[in-house]
């Protein structure tokens, strides 16, 4: 009978020592190739008695079968080597930058103006417009402002050069004259806002030449300056996310309402900064009242029938309280680095179901 | 409008504290937009008493004083001479902030010697002027109290709290103290007081008189005149000088004072005139001749034109009828004659006079506001009697021109209105009571509707709803009743129309392509609007802020050009702007469009280490430019370019998309001299649409059209032509799909190639086309006819002929 111990104990010992696939390989056809040292003593078994060959042949298939096993266990142990020793040459540098994108950004007043569409359209609202470009009577007149009234003095108006008959057209002072555009066209009810731009001559920190207005107008029957209250309180609390903000309306003057208020939302100065909600102090931030009847009948409406209220809110002013932009001269400046900050990411949708800017629900 | 504390009172019987009648004033629509009251500075002086004051040791003119704060002592070096034993005097303690020197007061050492804090004068104390030694108080002052509750009844005066309020241009009557006053005892403030407004005789005739041109009769419907002789025109007594003074005035002469302080205390200007200076026995009020000039008191001359108001003596104009007067017959110290006016002008004269002279009195301010139609008349003995008392002396009989029997204006006022109007239900008594209270008096005799008279003073009410504002504004704004607007929909409709989604659309879209928005000024430089294609003088500013703001702008590229120019300025590398906004073709209601414009310049993106990247070109904006137009449902497939552009663009690398006649956008380098005048590289692109050029979609409703996806395999193959390298390839592909329109899905160009192995001025242009088959699957011969049919066409159309053929 021949003893496999040895035969075995060099195998296993030459498949320990191998290093690489390569080797492993090598060992493998040395044990088990068809001239491979089992191979070989299997093929010697030919001479030997039956028994003998019996129990030789099946001592050597259980070598036979031991080696595979080690040859099998070290070549998986050899390849994960070999990855790891290919993983290692293979790194980059993955702090690298990124590859390039180009993020566009829309404007902080085109935001605002969507901002304040959804929360009137809620209210049944819709967007009414009107040209830049206006005659003295839609800009003042009609709006119950006459020539010499100390109110037209106040609004710093661009003329543009005369026409032919030696008329102005103005650059419209305010959005209200969409006001008499919209009543001379439409039968009540009535209910648009107006955003849109505006111009004065007036140009230093706190005033730009062109800036932005959103008008509102409410025609129909029953409407009172509760409506008005309700609705301008509603709109202040969702635009600016406060749930229980402070809203005062205090007695004003504007040649087209009767009575008129100025619309105050409460707010503390904190270090300097400016906070929005419940605090010791007002922020002035709309001008509205109940259409005159003298507008109303200027538009052919019969006043003593029909009432509803109007609003004007500036919207840069908005713009900047609550997004925090310090400058209003900034908004026009087209500074990349400024729209990249304070604009707003194309995907980011303003609407009553997606928010407001405020943060969710 | 400023005024004092103690002058309101003067008006008003109150018990309320001034930061209530604060709190209760904006309430009445008078916004306050200042409050300044000196105490809150003075709060941390105390009254103390110099027990001991020696010679400092090291330095003549100071003294080092013991004084005792009631408390305890202190030590302070003092350099005023009055600083002696026994004084009582005002204390700044260490870490008081002295408003007259505007710092605060340290502990410290003054030429070696300690001193704990420092003696005041009256001007370090902001009280006064007077800073000759420390302020000298009596007595017995109370040593070891507080500053300000002394100086509070003993320098009442100086110390008056000055209330600064808004009013706007409704309210001329609250330009006067009175008028306040009369909105807060409304309010439930306290007590309007009365005020004798009784008439006096006068003890001689006038010797000056009025005359008014009856061309302006209906310009002055009532003035007054009053000759004061024997009067002495010094200063104004103390308490008038301070209050003038806290309001802003600087005190002249007891004249000239009391003309300040009645325009400001009852909202009334008036003019005193030397008698002795004018010219003739009457003073005439008429229209100025073209021309005529005015010596005003303000020192400028003016030049009058002939719808100016002007009050003449026999030398001609010196007064600006309700703005100011003229200097050569003003009065000065030595003024012992005094003619006093008290007119009413008409508001719109003065307004306008006063806009074109450019003049901004305080008188101008009043009169165009409106004033008490009776007031010349009425208040003419009230002023009378304070001229004698002031500056003495001996007054004529009232001199009158036209009448003071002035009618109210009458208004109908349903007492309903106010509930109809505001939702507050206010009883009629509360309202009457009200309206009663501001002066206006009330006829029930039809309990649903009175007439109400309104008081001369307010101008500014002539119908119901003005009414239903007084009375709301005094019962309280708060008391309107928030309610929500009537849902006419459960659920809300879009506000949006279909025409005015289509900007919003157009802006997310853009700045989702890396184009960020701007926000830039509808106006330029006439200059710049010439060279984009605009500049009309109808469009231009008449009183523009300056140059670069004074014309409506043409299009949106130069302002977005000029934007790039500033940011490359900054270093930015890579510059990608759109705006969306109006541009002008002409002022008329329909010479606005609204256009979407872009610029790209510099770089696509910022480089990186992988990709060096490229610049802009005009492919990039005639890809901007067919985003935005499929965005807005356009069908780009069909669109013709045309290479007729405008003068702005560079003539041989920009086209335009035409739909018929109508120009649906431009894209392309700008020309090369508007990249120089902007101060930009070479090859900027950009692109711009009119928005109202491009059609609304054709389809109704929400579904869209239904989908047929075919079940068999497209086939694509590539053509490669030479063509005249004048052919655009816009024609190959036209061809192509002329040739087998129902096979024919897409056709992609994939290389363009001029050079080696290609005829001079010829190119070759290679094609992608995706084929479709209908029924079955393409034959090979299928495929050799379609081909054969595509270069046919391409070769009858274009003379176009396949490469390598």
């Amino acid at each position: 009978m021949t003893d496999t111990g040895p035969l075995k104990a060099e195998l296993i010992a030459a498949i320990a020592a191998t290093e690489t696939l390569e080797q492993l390989e090598a060992v493998r056809l040395n044990a088990l190739g068809k001239k491979g040292l089992i191979s070989t003593q299997l093929k010697a078994l030919g001479g030997l008695a039956p028994d003998e060959r019996r129990q030789a042949g099946q001592a050597l298939n259980v070598v036979k079968e031991e080696i595979g096993v080690a040859l099998a266990e070290r070549q998986a142990v050899l390849k994960r080597a070999e990855l790891a020793d290919k993983l290692a040459s293979e790194t980059i540098d993955v702090s690298l930058p990124a590859r390039a994108t180009t993020n566009g950004r829309t404007h902080p007043l085109s935001r605002t103006i969507e901002e304040i569409s959804a929360i009137f359209s809620d209210m049944g609202f819709s967007i009414a417009e009107g040209p830049d470009i206006e005659t003295d009577f839609y800009n003042f007149t009609a709006l119950n402002i006459p020539p010499e009234h100390p109110a037209r003095q106040e609004h710093d108006t661009f003329y543009l050069n005369p026409d032919k008959t030696g008329t102005r057209p103005v650059l419209r002072t305010h959005t209200s004259p969409v006001q008499i555009r919209t009543m001379l066209n439409t039968p009540p009810p009535i209910r648009i806002i107006v955003p849109g731009r505006t111009y004065r001559s007036d140009h230093d920190a706190t005033h730009s030449p062109m800036f932005h207005q959103c008008e509102g107008l409410v025609i129909g029957e029953g409407i009172h300056m509760g409506h008005l209250k309700g609705c301008l309180i509603d709109f202040c609390r969702a635009f600016f996310g406060v749930k229980d903000l402070p809203v005062r309306f205090r007695p004003s003057f504007f040649p087209f309402t009767e009575p008129s208020a100025e619309v105050d939302i409460g707010c503390r100065r904190v270090d300097g900064g400016l906070e929005i909600g419940a605090g010791d102090d007002w922020l002035e931030i709309l001008g509205s009242g109940m259409v005159n009847p003298k507008v109303l009948e200027n538009c052919g409406l019969n006043s003593d029938e029909v009432q509803g209220f109007a609003f004007g809110m500036g919207v840069e002013r908005l713009a900047m309280l609550k997004y925090g932009i310090p400058d209003l001269r900034t908004f026009y400046e087209s500074d990349l680095r400024w729209l990249k900050h304070y604009g707003f990411m194309p995907v980011d949708v303003p609407g009553l179901h997606t928010g407001l800017g405020t943060g969710g629900a | 409008m400023k005024f004092t504390f103690s002058w309101l009172c003067d008006h008003l019987d109150t018990n309320k504290s001034l930061n209530e009648i604060c709190d209760v004033l904006p309430m009445l629509g008078l916004e306050v937009e200042d409050l300044y009251n000196p105490l809150d500075a003075l709060a941390q002086f105390r009254i103390v008493e110099i027990v001991e004051a020696n010679q400092h040791p090291d330095a003549d003119r100071l003294r080092v004083c013991r004084v005792s704060t009631g408390e305890g002592e202190l030590q302070i070096v003092c350099g005023a001479e009055n600083a002696r034993a026994g004084l009582r005097t005002v204390l700044a303690p260490v870490g008081t902030h002295v408003p007259g020197l505007g710092t605060v007061i340290k502990q410290g050492k003054i030429r070696g010697q300690t001193s704990e804090g420092m003696l005041c004068s009256v001007s370090e104390l902001g009280i006064g002027e007077d800073h000759e030694g420390i302020i000298e108080l009596p007595f017995d002052a109370p040593v070891g109290t507080g500053f300000t509750g002394f100086a509070q009844t003993e320098y009442a005066g100086l110390v008056d709290p000055v209330i600064e309020i808004a009013i706007t241009p409704n309210r001329g009557d609250c330009l006067g103290v009175r008028g306040i006053a009369r909105d807060l005892a409304a309010a439930g403030c306290g007590t309007l007081k009365d005020i004798d407004f009784s008439a006096e005789d006068g003890e001689f005739t006038s010797s000056l008189t009025w005359h008014i041109d009856e061309e302006v009769s209906s310009l002055v419907p009532l003035i007054s005149g009053r000759l004061f002789e024997g009067v002495s025109n010094g200063s104004s007594p103390a308490w008038m000088a301070q209050r003038l003074t806290a309001v802003g005035q600087r005190p002249i002469s007891a004249l000239v004072d009391i003309t300040n302080y009645v325009m400001i205390d009852l909202g009334r200007p008036l003019h005193a005139y030397d008698a002795d200076k004018v010219s003739g026995q009457k003073l005439t009020v008429r229209l100025a001749q073209e021309g005529e000039q005015v010596l005003a008191l303000n020192e400028k001359t003016y030049h009058c034109s002939s719808d100016m108001l002007v009050i003449s003596d026999a030398d001609g104009p010196d007064d600006l009828a309700g703005i100011m007067g003229g200097e050569r017959t003003g009065v000065s110290d030595t003024t012992t004659r005094m003619f006093l006016e008290i007119a009413i002008f008409n508001a719109t004269n003065v307004a306008t006079t006063g806009r074109k002279l450019n003049i901004h009195s305080d008188a101008r301010y009043r009169f165009e506001r409106g004033l008490d139609a009776t007031s010349p008349v009425q208040m003419a003995g009230y002023v009378a009697r304070l001229v004698q008392s002031v500056c003495g002396g001996r007054f004529s009989q009232l001199i009158v021109n036209g009448t003071a029997d002035v009618r109210p204006k009458m208004v109908t006022f349903p007492p309903a209105r106010t509930k109809a109007l505001t939702g507050i239900d206010c009883p009629d008594d509360r309202q009457e009571k009200i309206l009663t209270d501001l002066g206006f008096s009330i006829d029930k005799r039809q309990p649903e509707s009175w007439q109400v008279a309104v008081p001369l003073w307010r101008n500014d009410i002539d119908g119901p709803a003005d009414l239903v504002e007084e009375v709301i504004r005094i019962h309280g704004y708060d008391n309107l009743e928030m309610t929500a607007l009537p849902r006419d929909h459960y659920i809300a409709r879009p506000a949006f129309s279909s025409l005015q989604l289509r900007p919003v659309l157009v802006r997310r879209l853009l700045a989702s392509r890396g184009l960020t928005e701007a926000v830039t000024f509808s106006f330029l430089r006439p200059e710049e609007a010439q060279m984009f294609g605009g500049g009309k003088e109808a469009l231009g500013l008449a009183n523009p802020i300056s140059t670069e703001l004074s014309m409506m702008r043409p299009s949106l590229l130069p302002n977005l050009l000029s934007a790039a120019g500033r940011n490359l300025n900054r270093a930015e590398s890579d510059i990608r702007l759109f705006e969306v906004g109006p541009v002008f073709l002409d002022p008329s209601e329909t010479g606005q469009r609204t256009a979407i414009g872009g610029v790209r310049v510099g770089a696509t993106h910022r480089k990186d280490w992988q990709d060096a990247g490229r610049a802009a070109d005009l492919f990039d904006a005639k890809s901007d430019l067919l985003a935005v137009l499929d965005c807005l449902g356009v069908r780009t497939q069909n669109l013709m370019v045309s290479t007729e552009v405008p003068d702005w663009m560079h003539p041989g690398r920009s086209g335009q998309f035409m739909l018929g006649k109508t120009m649906l956008g431009c894209f392309g380098e700008l020309h090369p001299q508007i990249c120089v005048d902007y101060d930009l590289p070479a090859g900027a692109v950009g692109f711009e649409l009119w928005l109202d050029n491009i059609p609304l979609p054709r389809h109704k409703g929400p579904a869209k059209p239904l989908l047929k996806l075919s079940p068999l395999q497209p086939v694509t193959r590539d053509f490669a032509f030479i063509v005249d390298e004048t052919v655009p390839a816009q024609s190959l592909i036209d061809a192509i799909r002329r040739a087998s329109r129902d096979v024919v899905t897409d056709i992609s160009v994939f290389d363009v190639y001029q050079g080696k192995g290609i005829e001079d001025g010829r190119k070759s242009v290679a094609l992608t086309v995706t084929l479709q088959p209908k029924d079955a699957t393409f034959s090979e011969s299928d495929l050799i006819v379609l081909s054969d049919q595509i270069t046919a066409t391409v070769g009858k159309n274009c003379g176009g002929v396949l490469r390598g053929a």
